[in-house]
């Protein structure tokens, strides 16, 4: 089980999975906005997305939980 | 006419100056904030505070019926527009107008005229200004074909309603064509909602100069010198200097020559800076575009003038004459602008927002810094990165460089990454020092990026 965790403040641009998709290592799971740049949040295991905290238009705090792959 | 309350439609350092500018012109300001921005220092220091929407600038800073409302609302009788944001929307030009608004900035007509970039380059062309080969729109690829071969390899492709550098891509030679074409529509596309792209000659050692104008309803039309504006990373300025010392001065005469007849045959009210690339192998010059607004870097000319161009601005809309002619504008010594922002440029120019702890500006003579923020400010994440603008004036570029460089050593900020360490190793470097630069320069020599 892998967490997902921003690394700093920042707007949630763009949700491309949901809970229950499987991902491989790499997979764009979420691009995360900050000061007029894109930054997509990877996949760094194969998997199952097990939970998804976020949706389009939150803002996350650095350390808050973004999605747990299973 | 008489203009006693500006309405100041923007955020971060220019804000900033533009209350500066009304408070030294005894006009009375409201800050139109984001909620995001209601503990800015803007907020802080304007007369009155309007919040315009939520954090998200599409719901705020780029609400053109919040803006007026707030205008109306707090009994503003103008608005200052910055830059960016809607700084160049005819559509608010236009909405001030329909609400007897003082829009600080040119007409709606010249605003729209300009930022149509193929428009723009037809205008200047007719005004007997030099403009680099190009195009206009090109819908296939077979087009693009034609027009590349007949304007000369290298070319780029640019996006027709694109801005910000974003959807600009070269072309060295007619096999990757097609595959570049694509890739920009859909770039394009993506950026914009609009995926036309047109052609336009590559200059591949170029250095990257503006002129900046004022003029007034009159018909009175003068320029303050040249910028040169060649560094640069993915199309945006991070340091700016003027004179351009690396340009034959003759050219440099003819370039400001150019910018401000171009300012005084369209008629242009307000300031403006029109911009060209200087081909360093042929030195010959051709004008790119046109910016109808105030410039981040007007602070460069400013301390080589000793102008007040927001002041100016402010003047001009509110129905004066501008009150310098050619011949007072005199241009005294050397001046060097640093954007600081908040990246990690050691982690790829990752974006640093969050609490500032310990913020430090240099003080010394010859140095002025534009910025909003302060110990304990916290840098949102939902706006662009810039920190501050450190401006220094020397006697000559010697004196600038080592001024400079003493300023970015004695800056001191905690809790975010700025790029001040990066731009200590620009300042320092030889070929920057020399001259040896062109707008490439950063992204291949300085970031080893070809």
């Amino acid at each position: 089980m892998a967490e997902i965790r921003a690394e700093m403040v920042a707007n949630v641009w763009k949700v491309l999975v949901a809970e229950g998709d499987d991902v491989s290592d790499g997979d764009t799971l979420v691009i995360l906005e900050s000061m007029k740049m894109e930054i997509p949040i990877l996949a760094e295991d194969a998997g199952t997305v097990g939970q998804l905290k976020v949706a389009e238009g939150d803002v996350v705090q650095e350390g808050d939980l973004i999605a747990v792959i299973e | 006419m008489g203009v006693s309350r500006v309405l100041v439609a923007n955020r971060g350092e220019i804000a900033v100056r533009i209350i500066r500018a009304c408070r030294s012109l005894g006009l009375q300001t409201v800050a139109a904030v984001s909620d995001a921005d209601r503990e800015s220092m803007a907020a802080h220091m304007a007369d009155r505070v309007v919040c315009i929407g939520p954090a998200r600038s599409t719901e705020s800073y780029l609400n053109v019926g919040a803006l007026v409302v707030a205008a109306q609302g707090t009994g503003a009788d103008a608005l200052h527009p910055g830059y960016g944001f809607l700084a160049e929307s005819a559509e608010l030009a236009v909405a001030c107008a329909v609400f007897g608004i003082t829009f600080v900035g040119p007409s709606p007509e010249h605003i729209r005229q300009l930022g149509n970039k193929l428009e723009a380059r037809e205008m200047v062309r007719n005004l007997g200004v030099p403009t680099l080969p190009g195009s206009r729109k090109v819908h296939t690829i077979e087009e693009a074909k034609a027009r590349a071969a007949e304007i000369g390899y290298p070319i780029l492709f640019k996006a027709a309603s694109g801005g910000g550098g974003r959807g600009i891509k070269t072309v060295s030679e007619p096999g990757a064509l097609p595959a570049t074409f694509e890739m920009a529509s859909a770039e394009a596309r993506a950026a914009f909602g609009d995926d036309t792209l047109y052609v336009e000659r590559y200059v591949p050692d170029a250095r990257h100069i503006e002129v900046q104008v004022l003029g007034d309803r009159f018909g009175h039309a003068v320029h303050l010198g040249e910028r040169d504006c060649s560094l640069q990373r993915r199309y945006q300025k991070v340091v700016e200097e003027a004179p351009a010392a690396c340009v034959p001065p003759a050219v440099r005469e003819e370039i400001r020559v150019a910018g401000a007849t171009v300012a005084a045959k369209l008629g242009y009210e307000s300031a403006g800076t029109i911009e060209f690339i200087y081909d360093q192998d042929s030195e010959r010059f051709y004008f790119l575009e046109m910016n109808t607004r105030i410039q981040v870097e007007h602070p460069v000319t400013e301390m080589l003038t000793g102008l007040d161009l927001v002041g100016l601005q402010l003047a001009i809309a509110d129905g004066g004459t501008l009150p310098v002619s050619q011949s007072d504008v005199v241009f005294q010594g050397h001046a060097i602008e640093c954007r600081v922002t908040a990246e990690s440029t050691e982690d790829g120019f990752r974006p640093s927002p969050g609490r500032i702890t310990d913020w430090e500006p240099p003080r010394a003579p010859g140095v002025r810094v534009d910025t909003h923020c302060y110990p304990g400010y916290v840098v949102p994440p939902f706006y662009d990165s810039l920190l501050a603008k450190l401006i220094v004036h020397g006697a000559d570029r010697a004196e600038a460089l080592a001024r400079m460089r003493e300023a970015l050593a004695s800056f001191v900020v905690r809790g975010v990454d700025t790029t001040i360490p990066f731009l200590r190793d620009l300042l320092n470097d030889p070929d920057f020092e020399a001259g040896n630069v062109n707008t490439r320069w950063i992204e291949e020599k300085k970031l080893g990026r070809a």
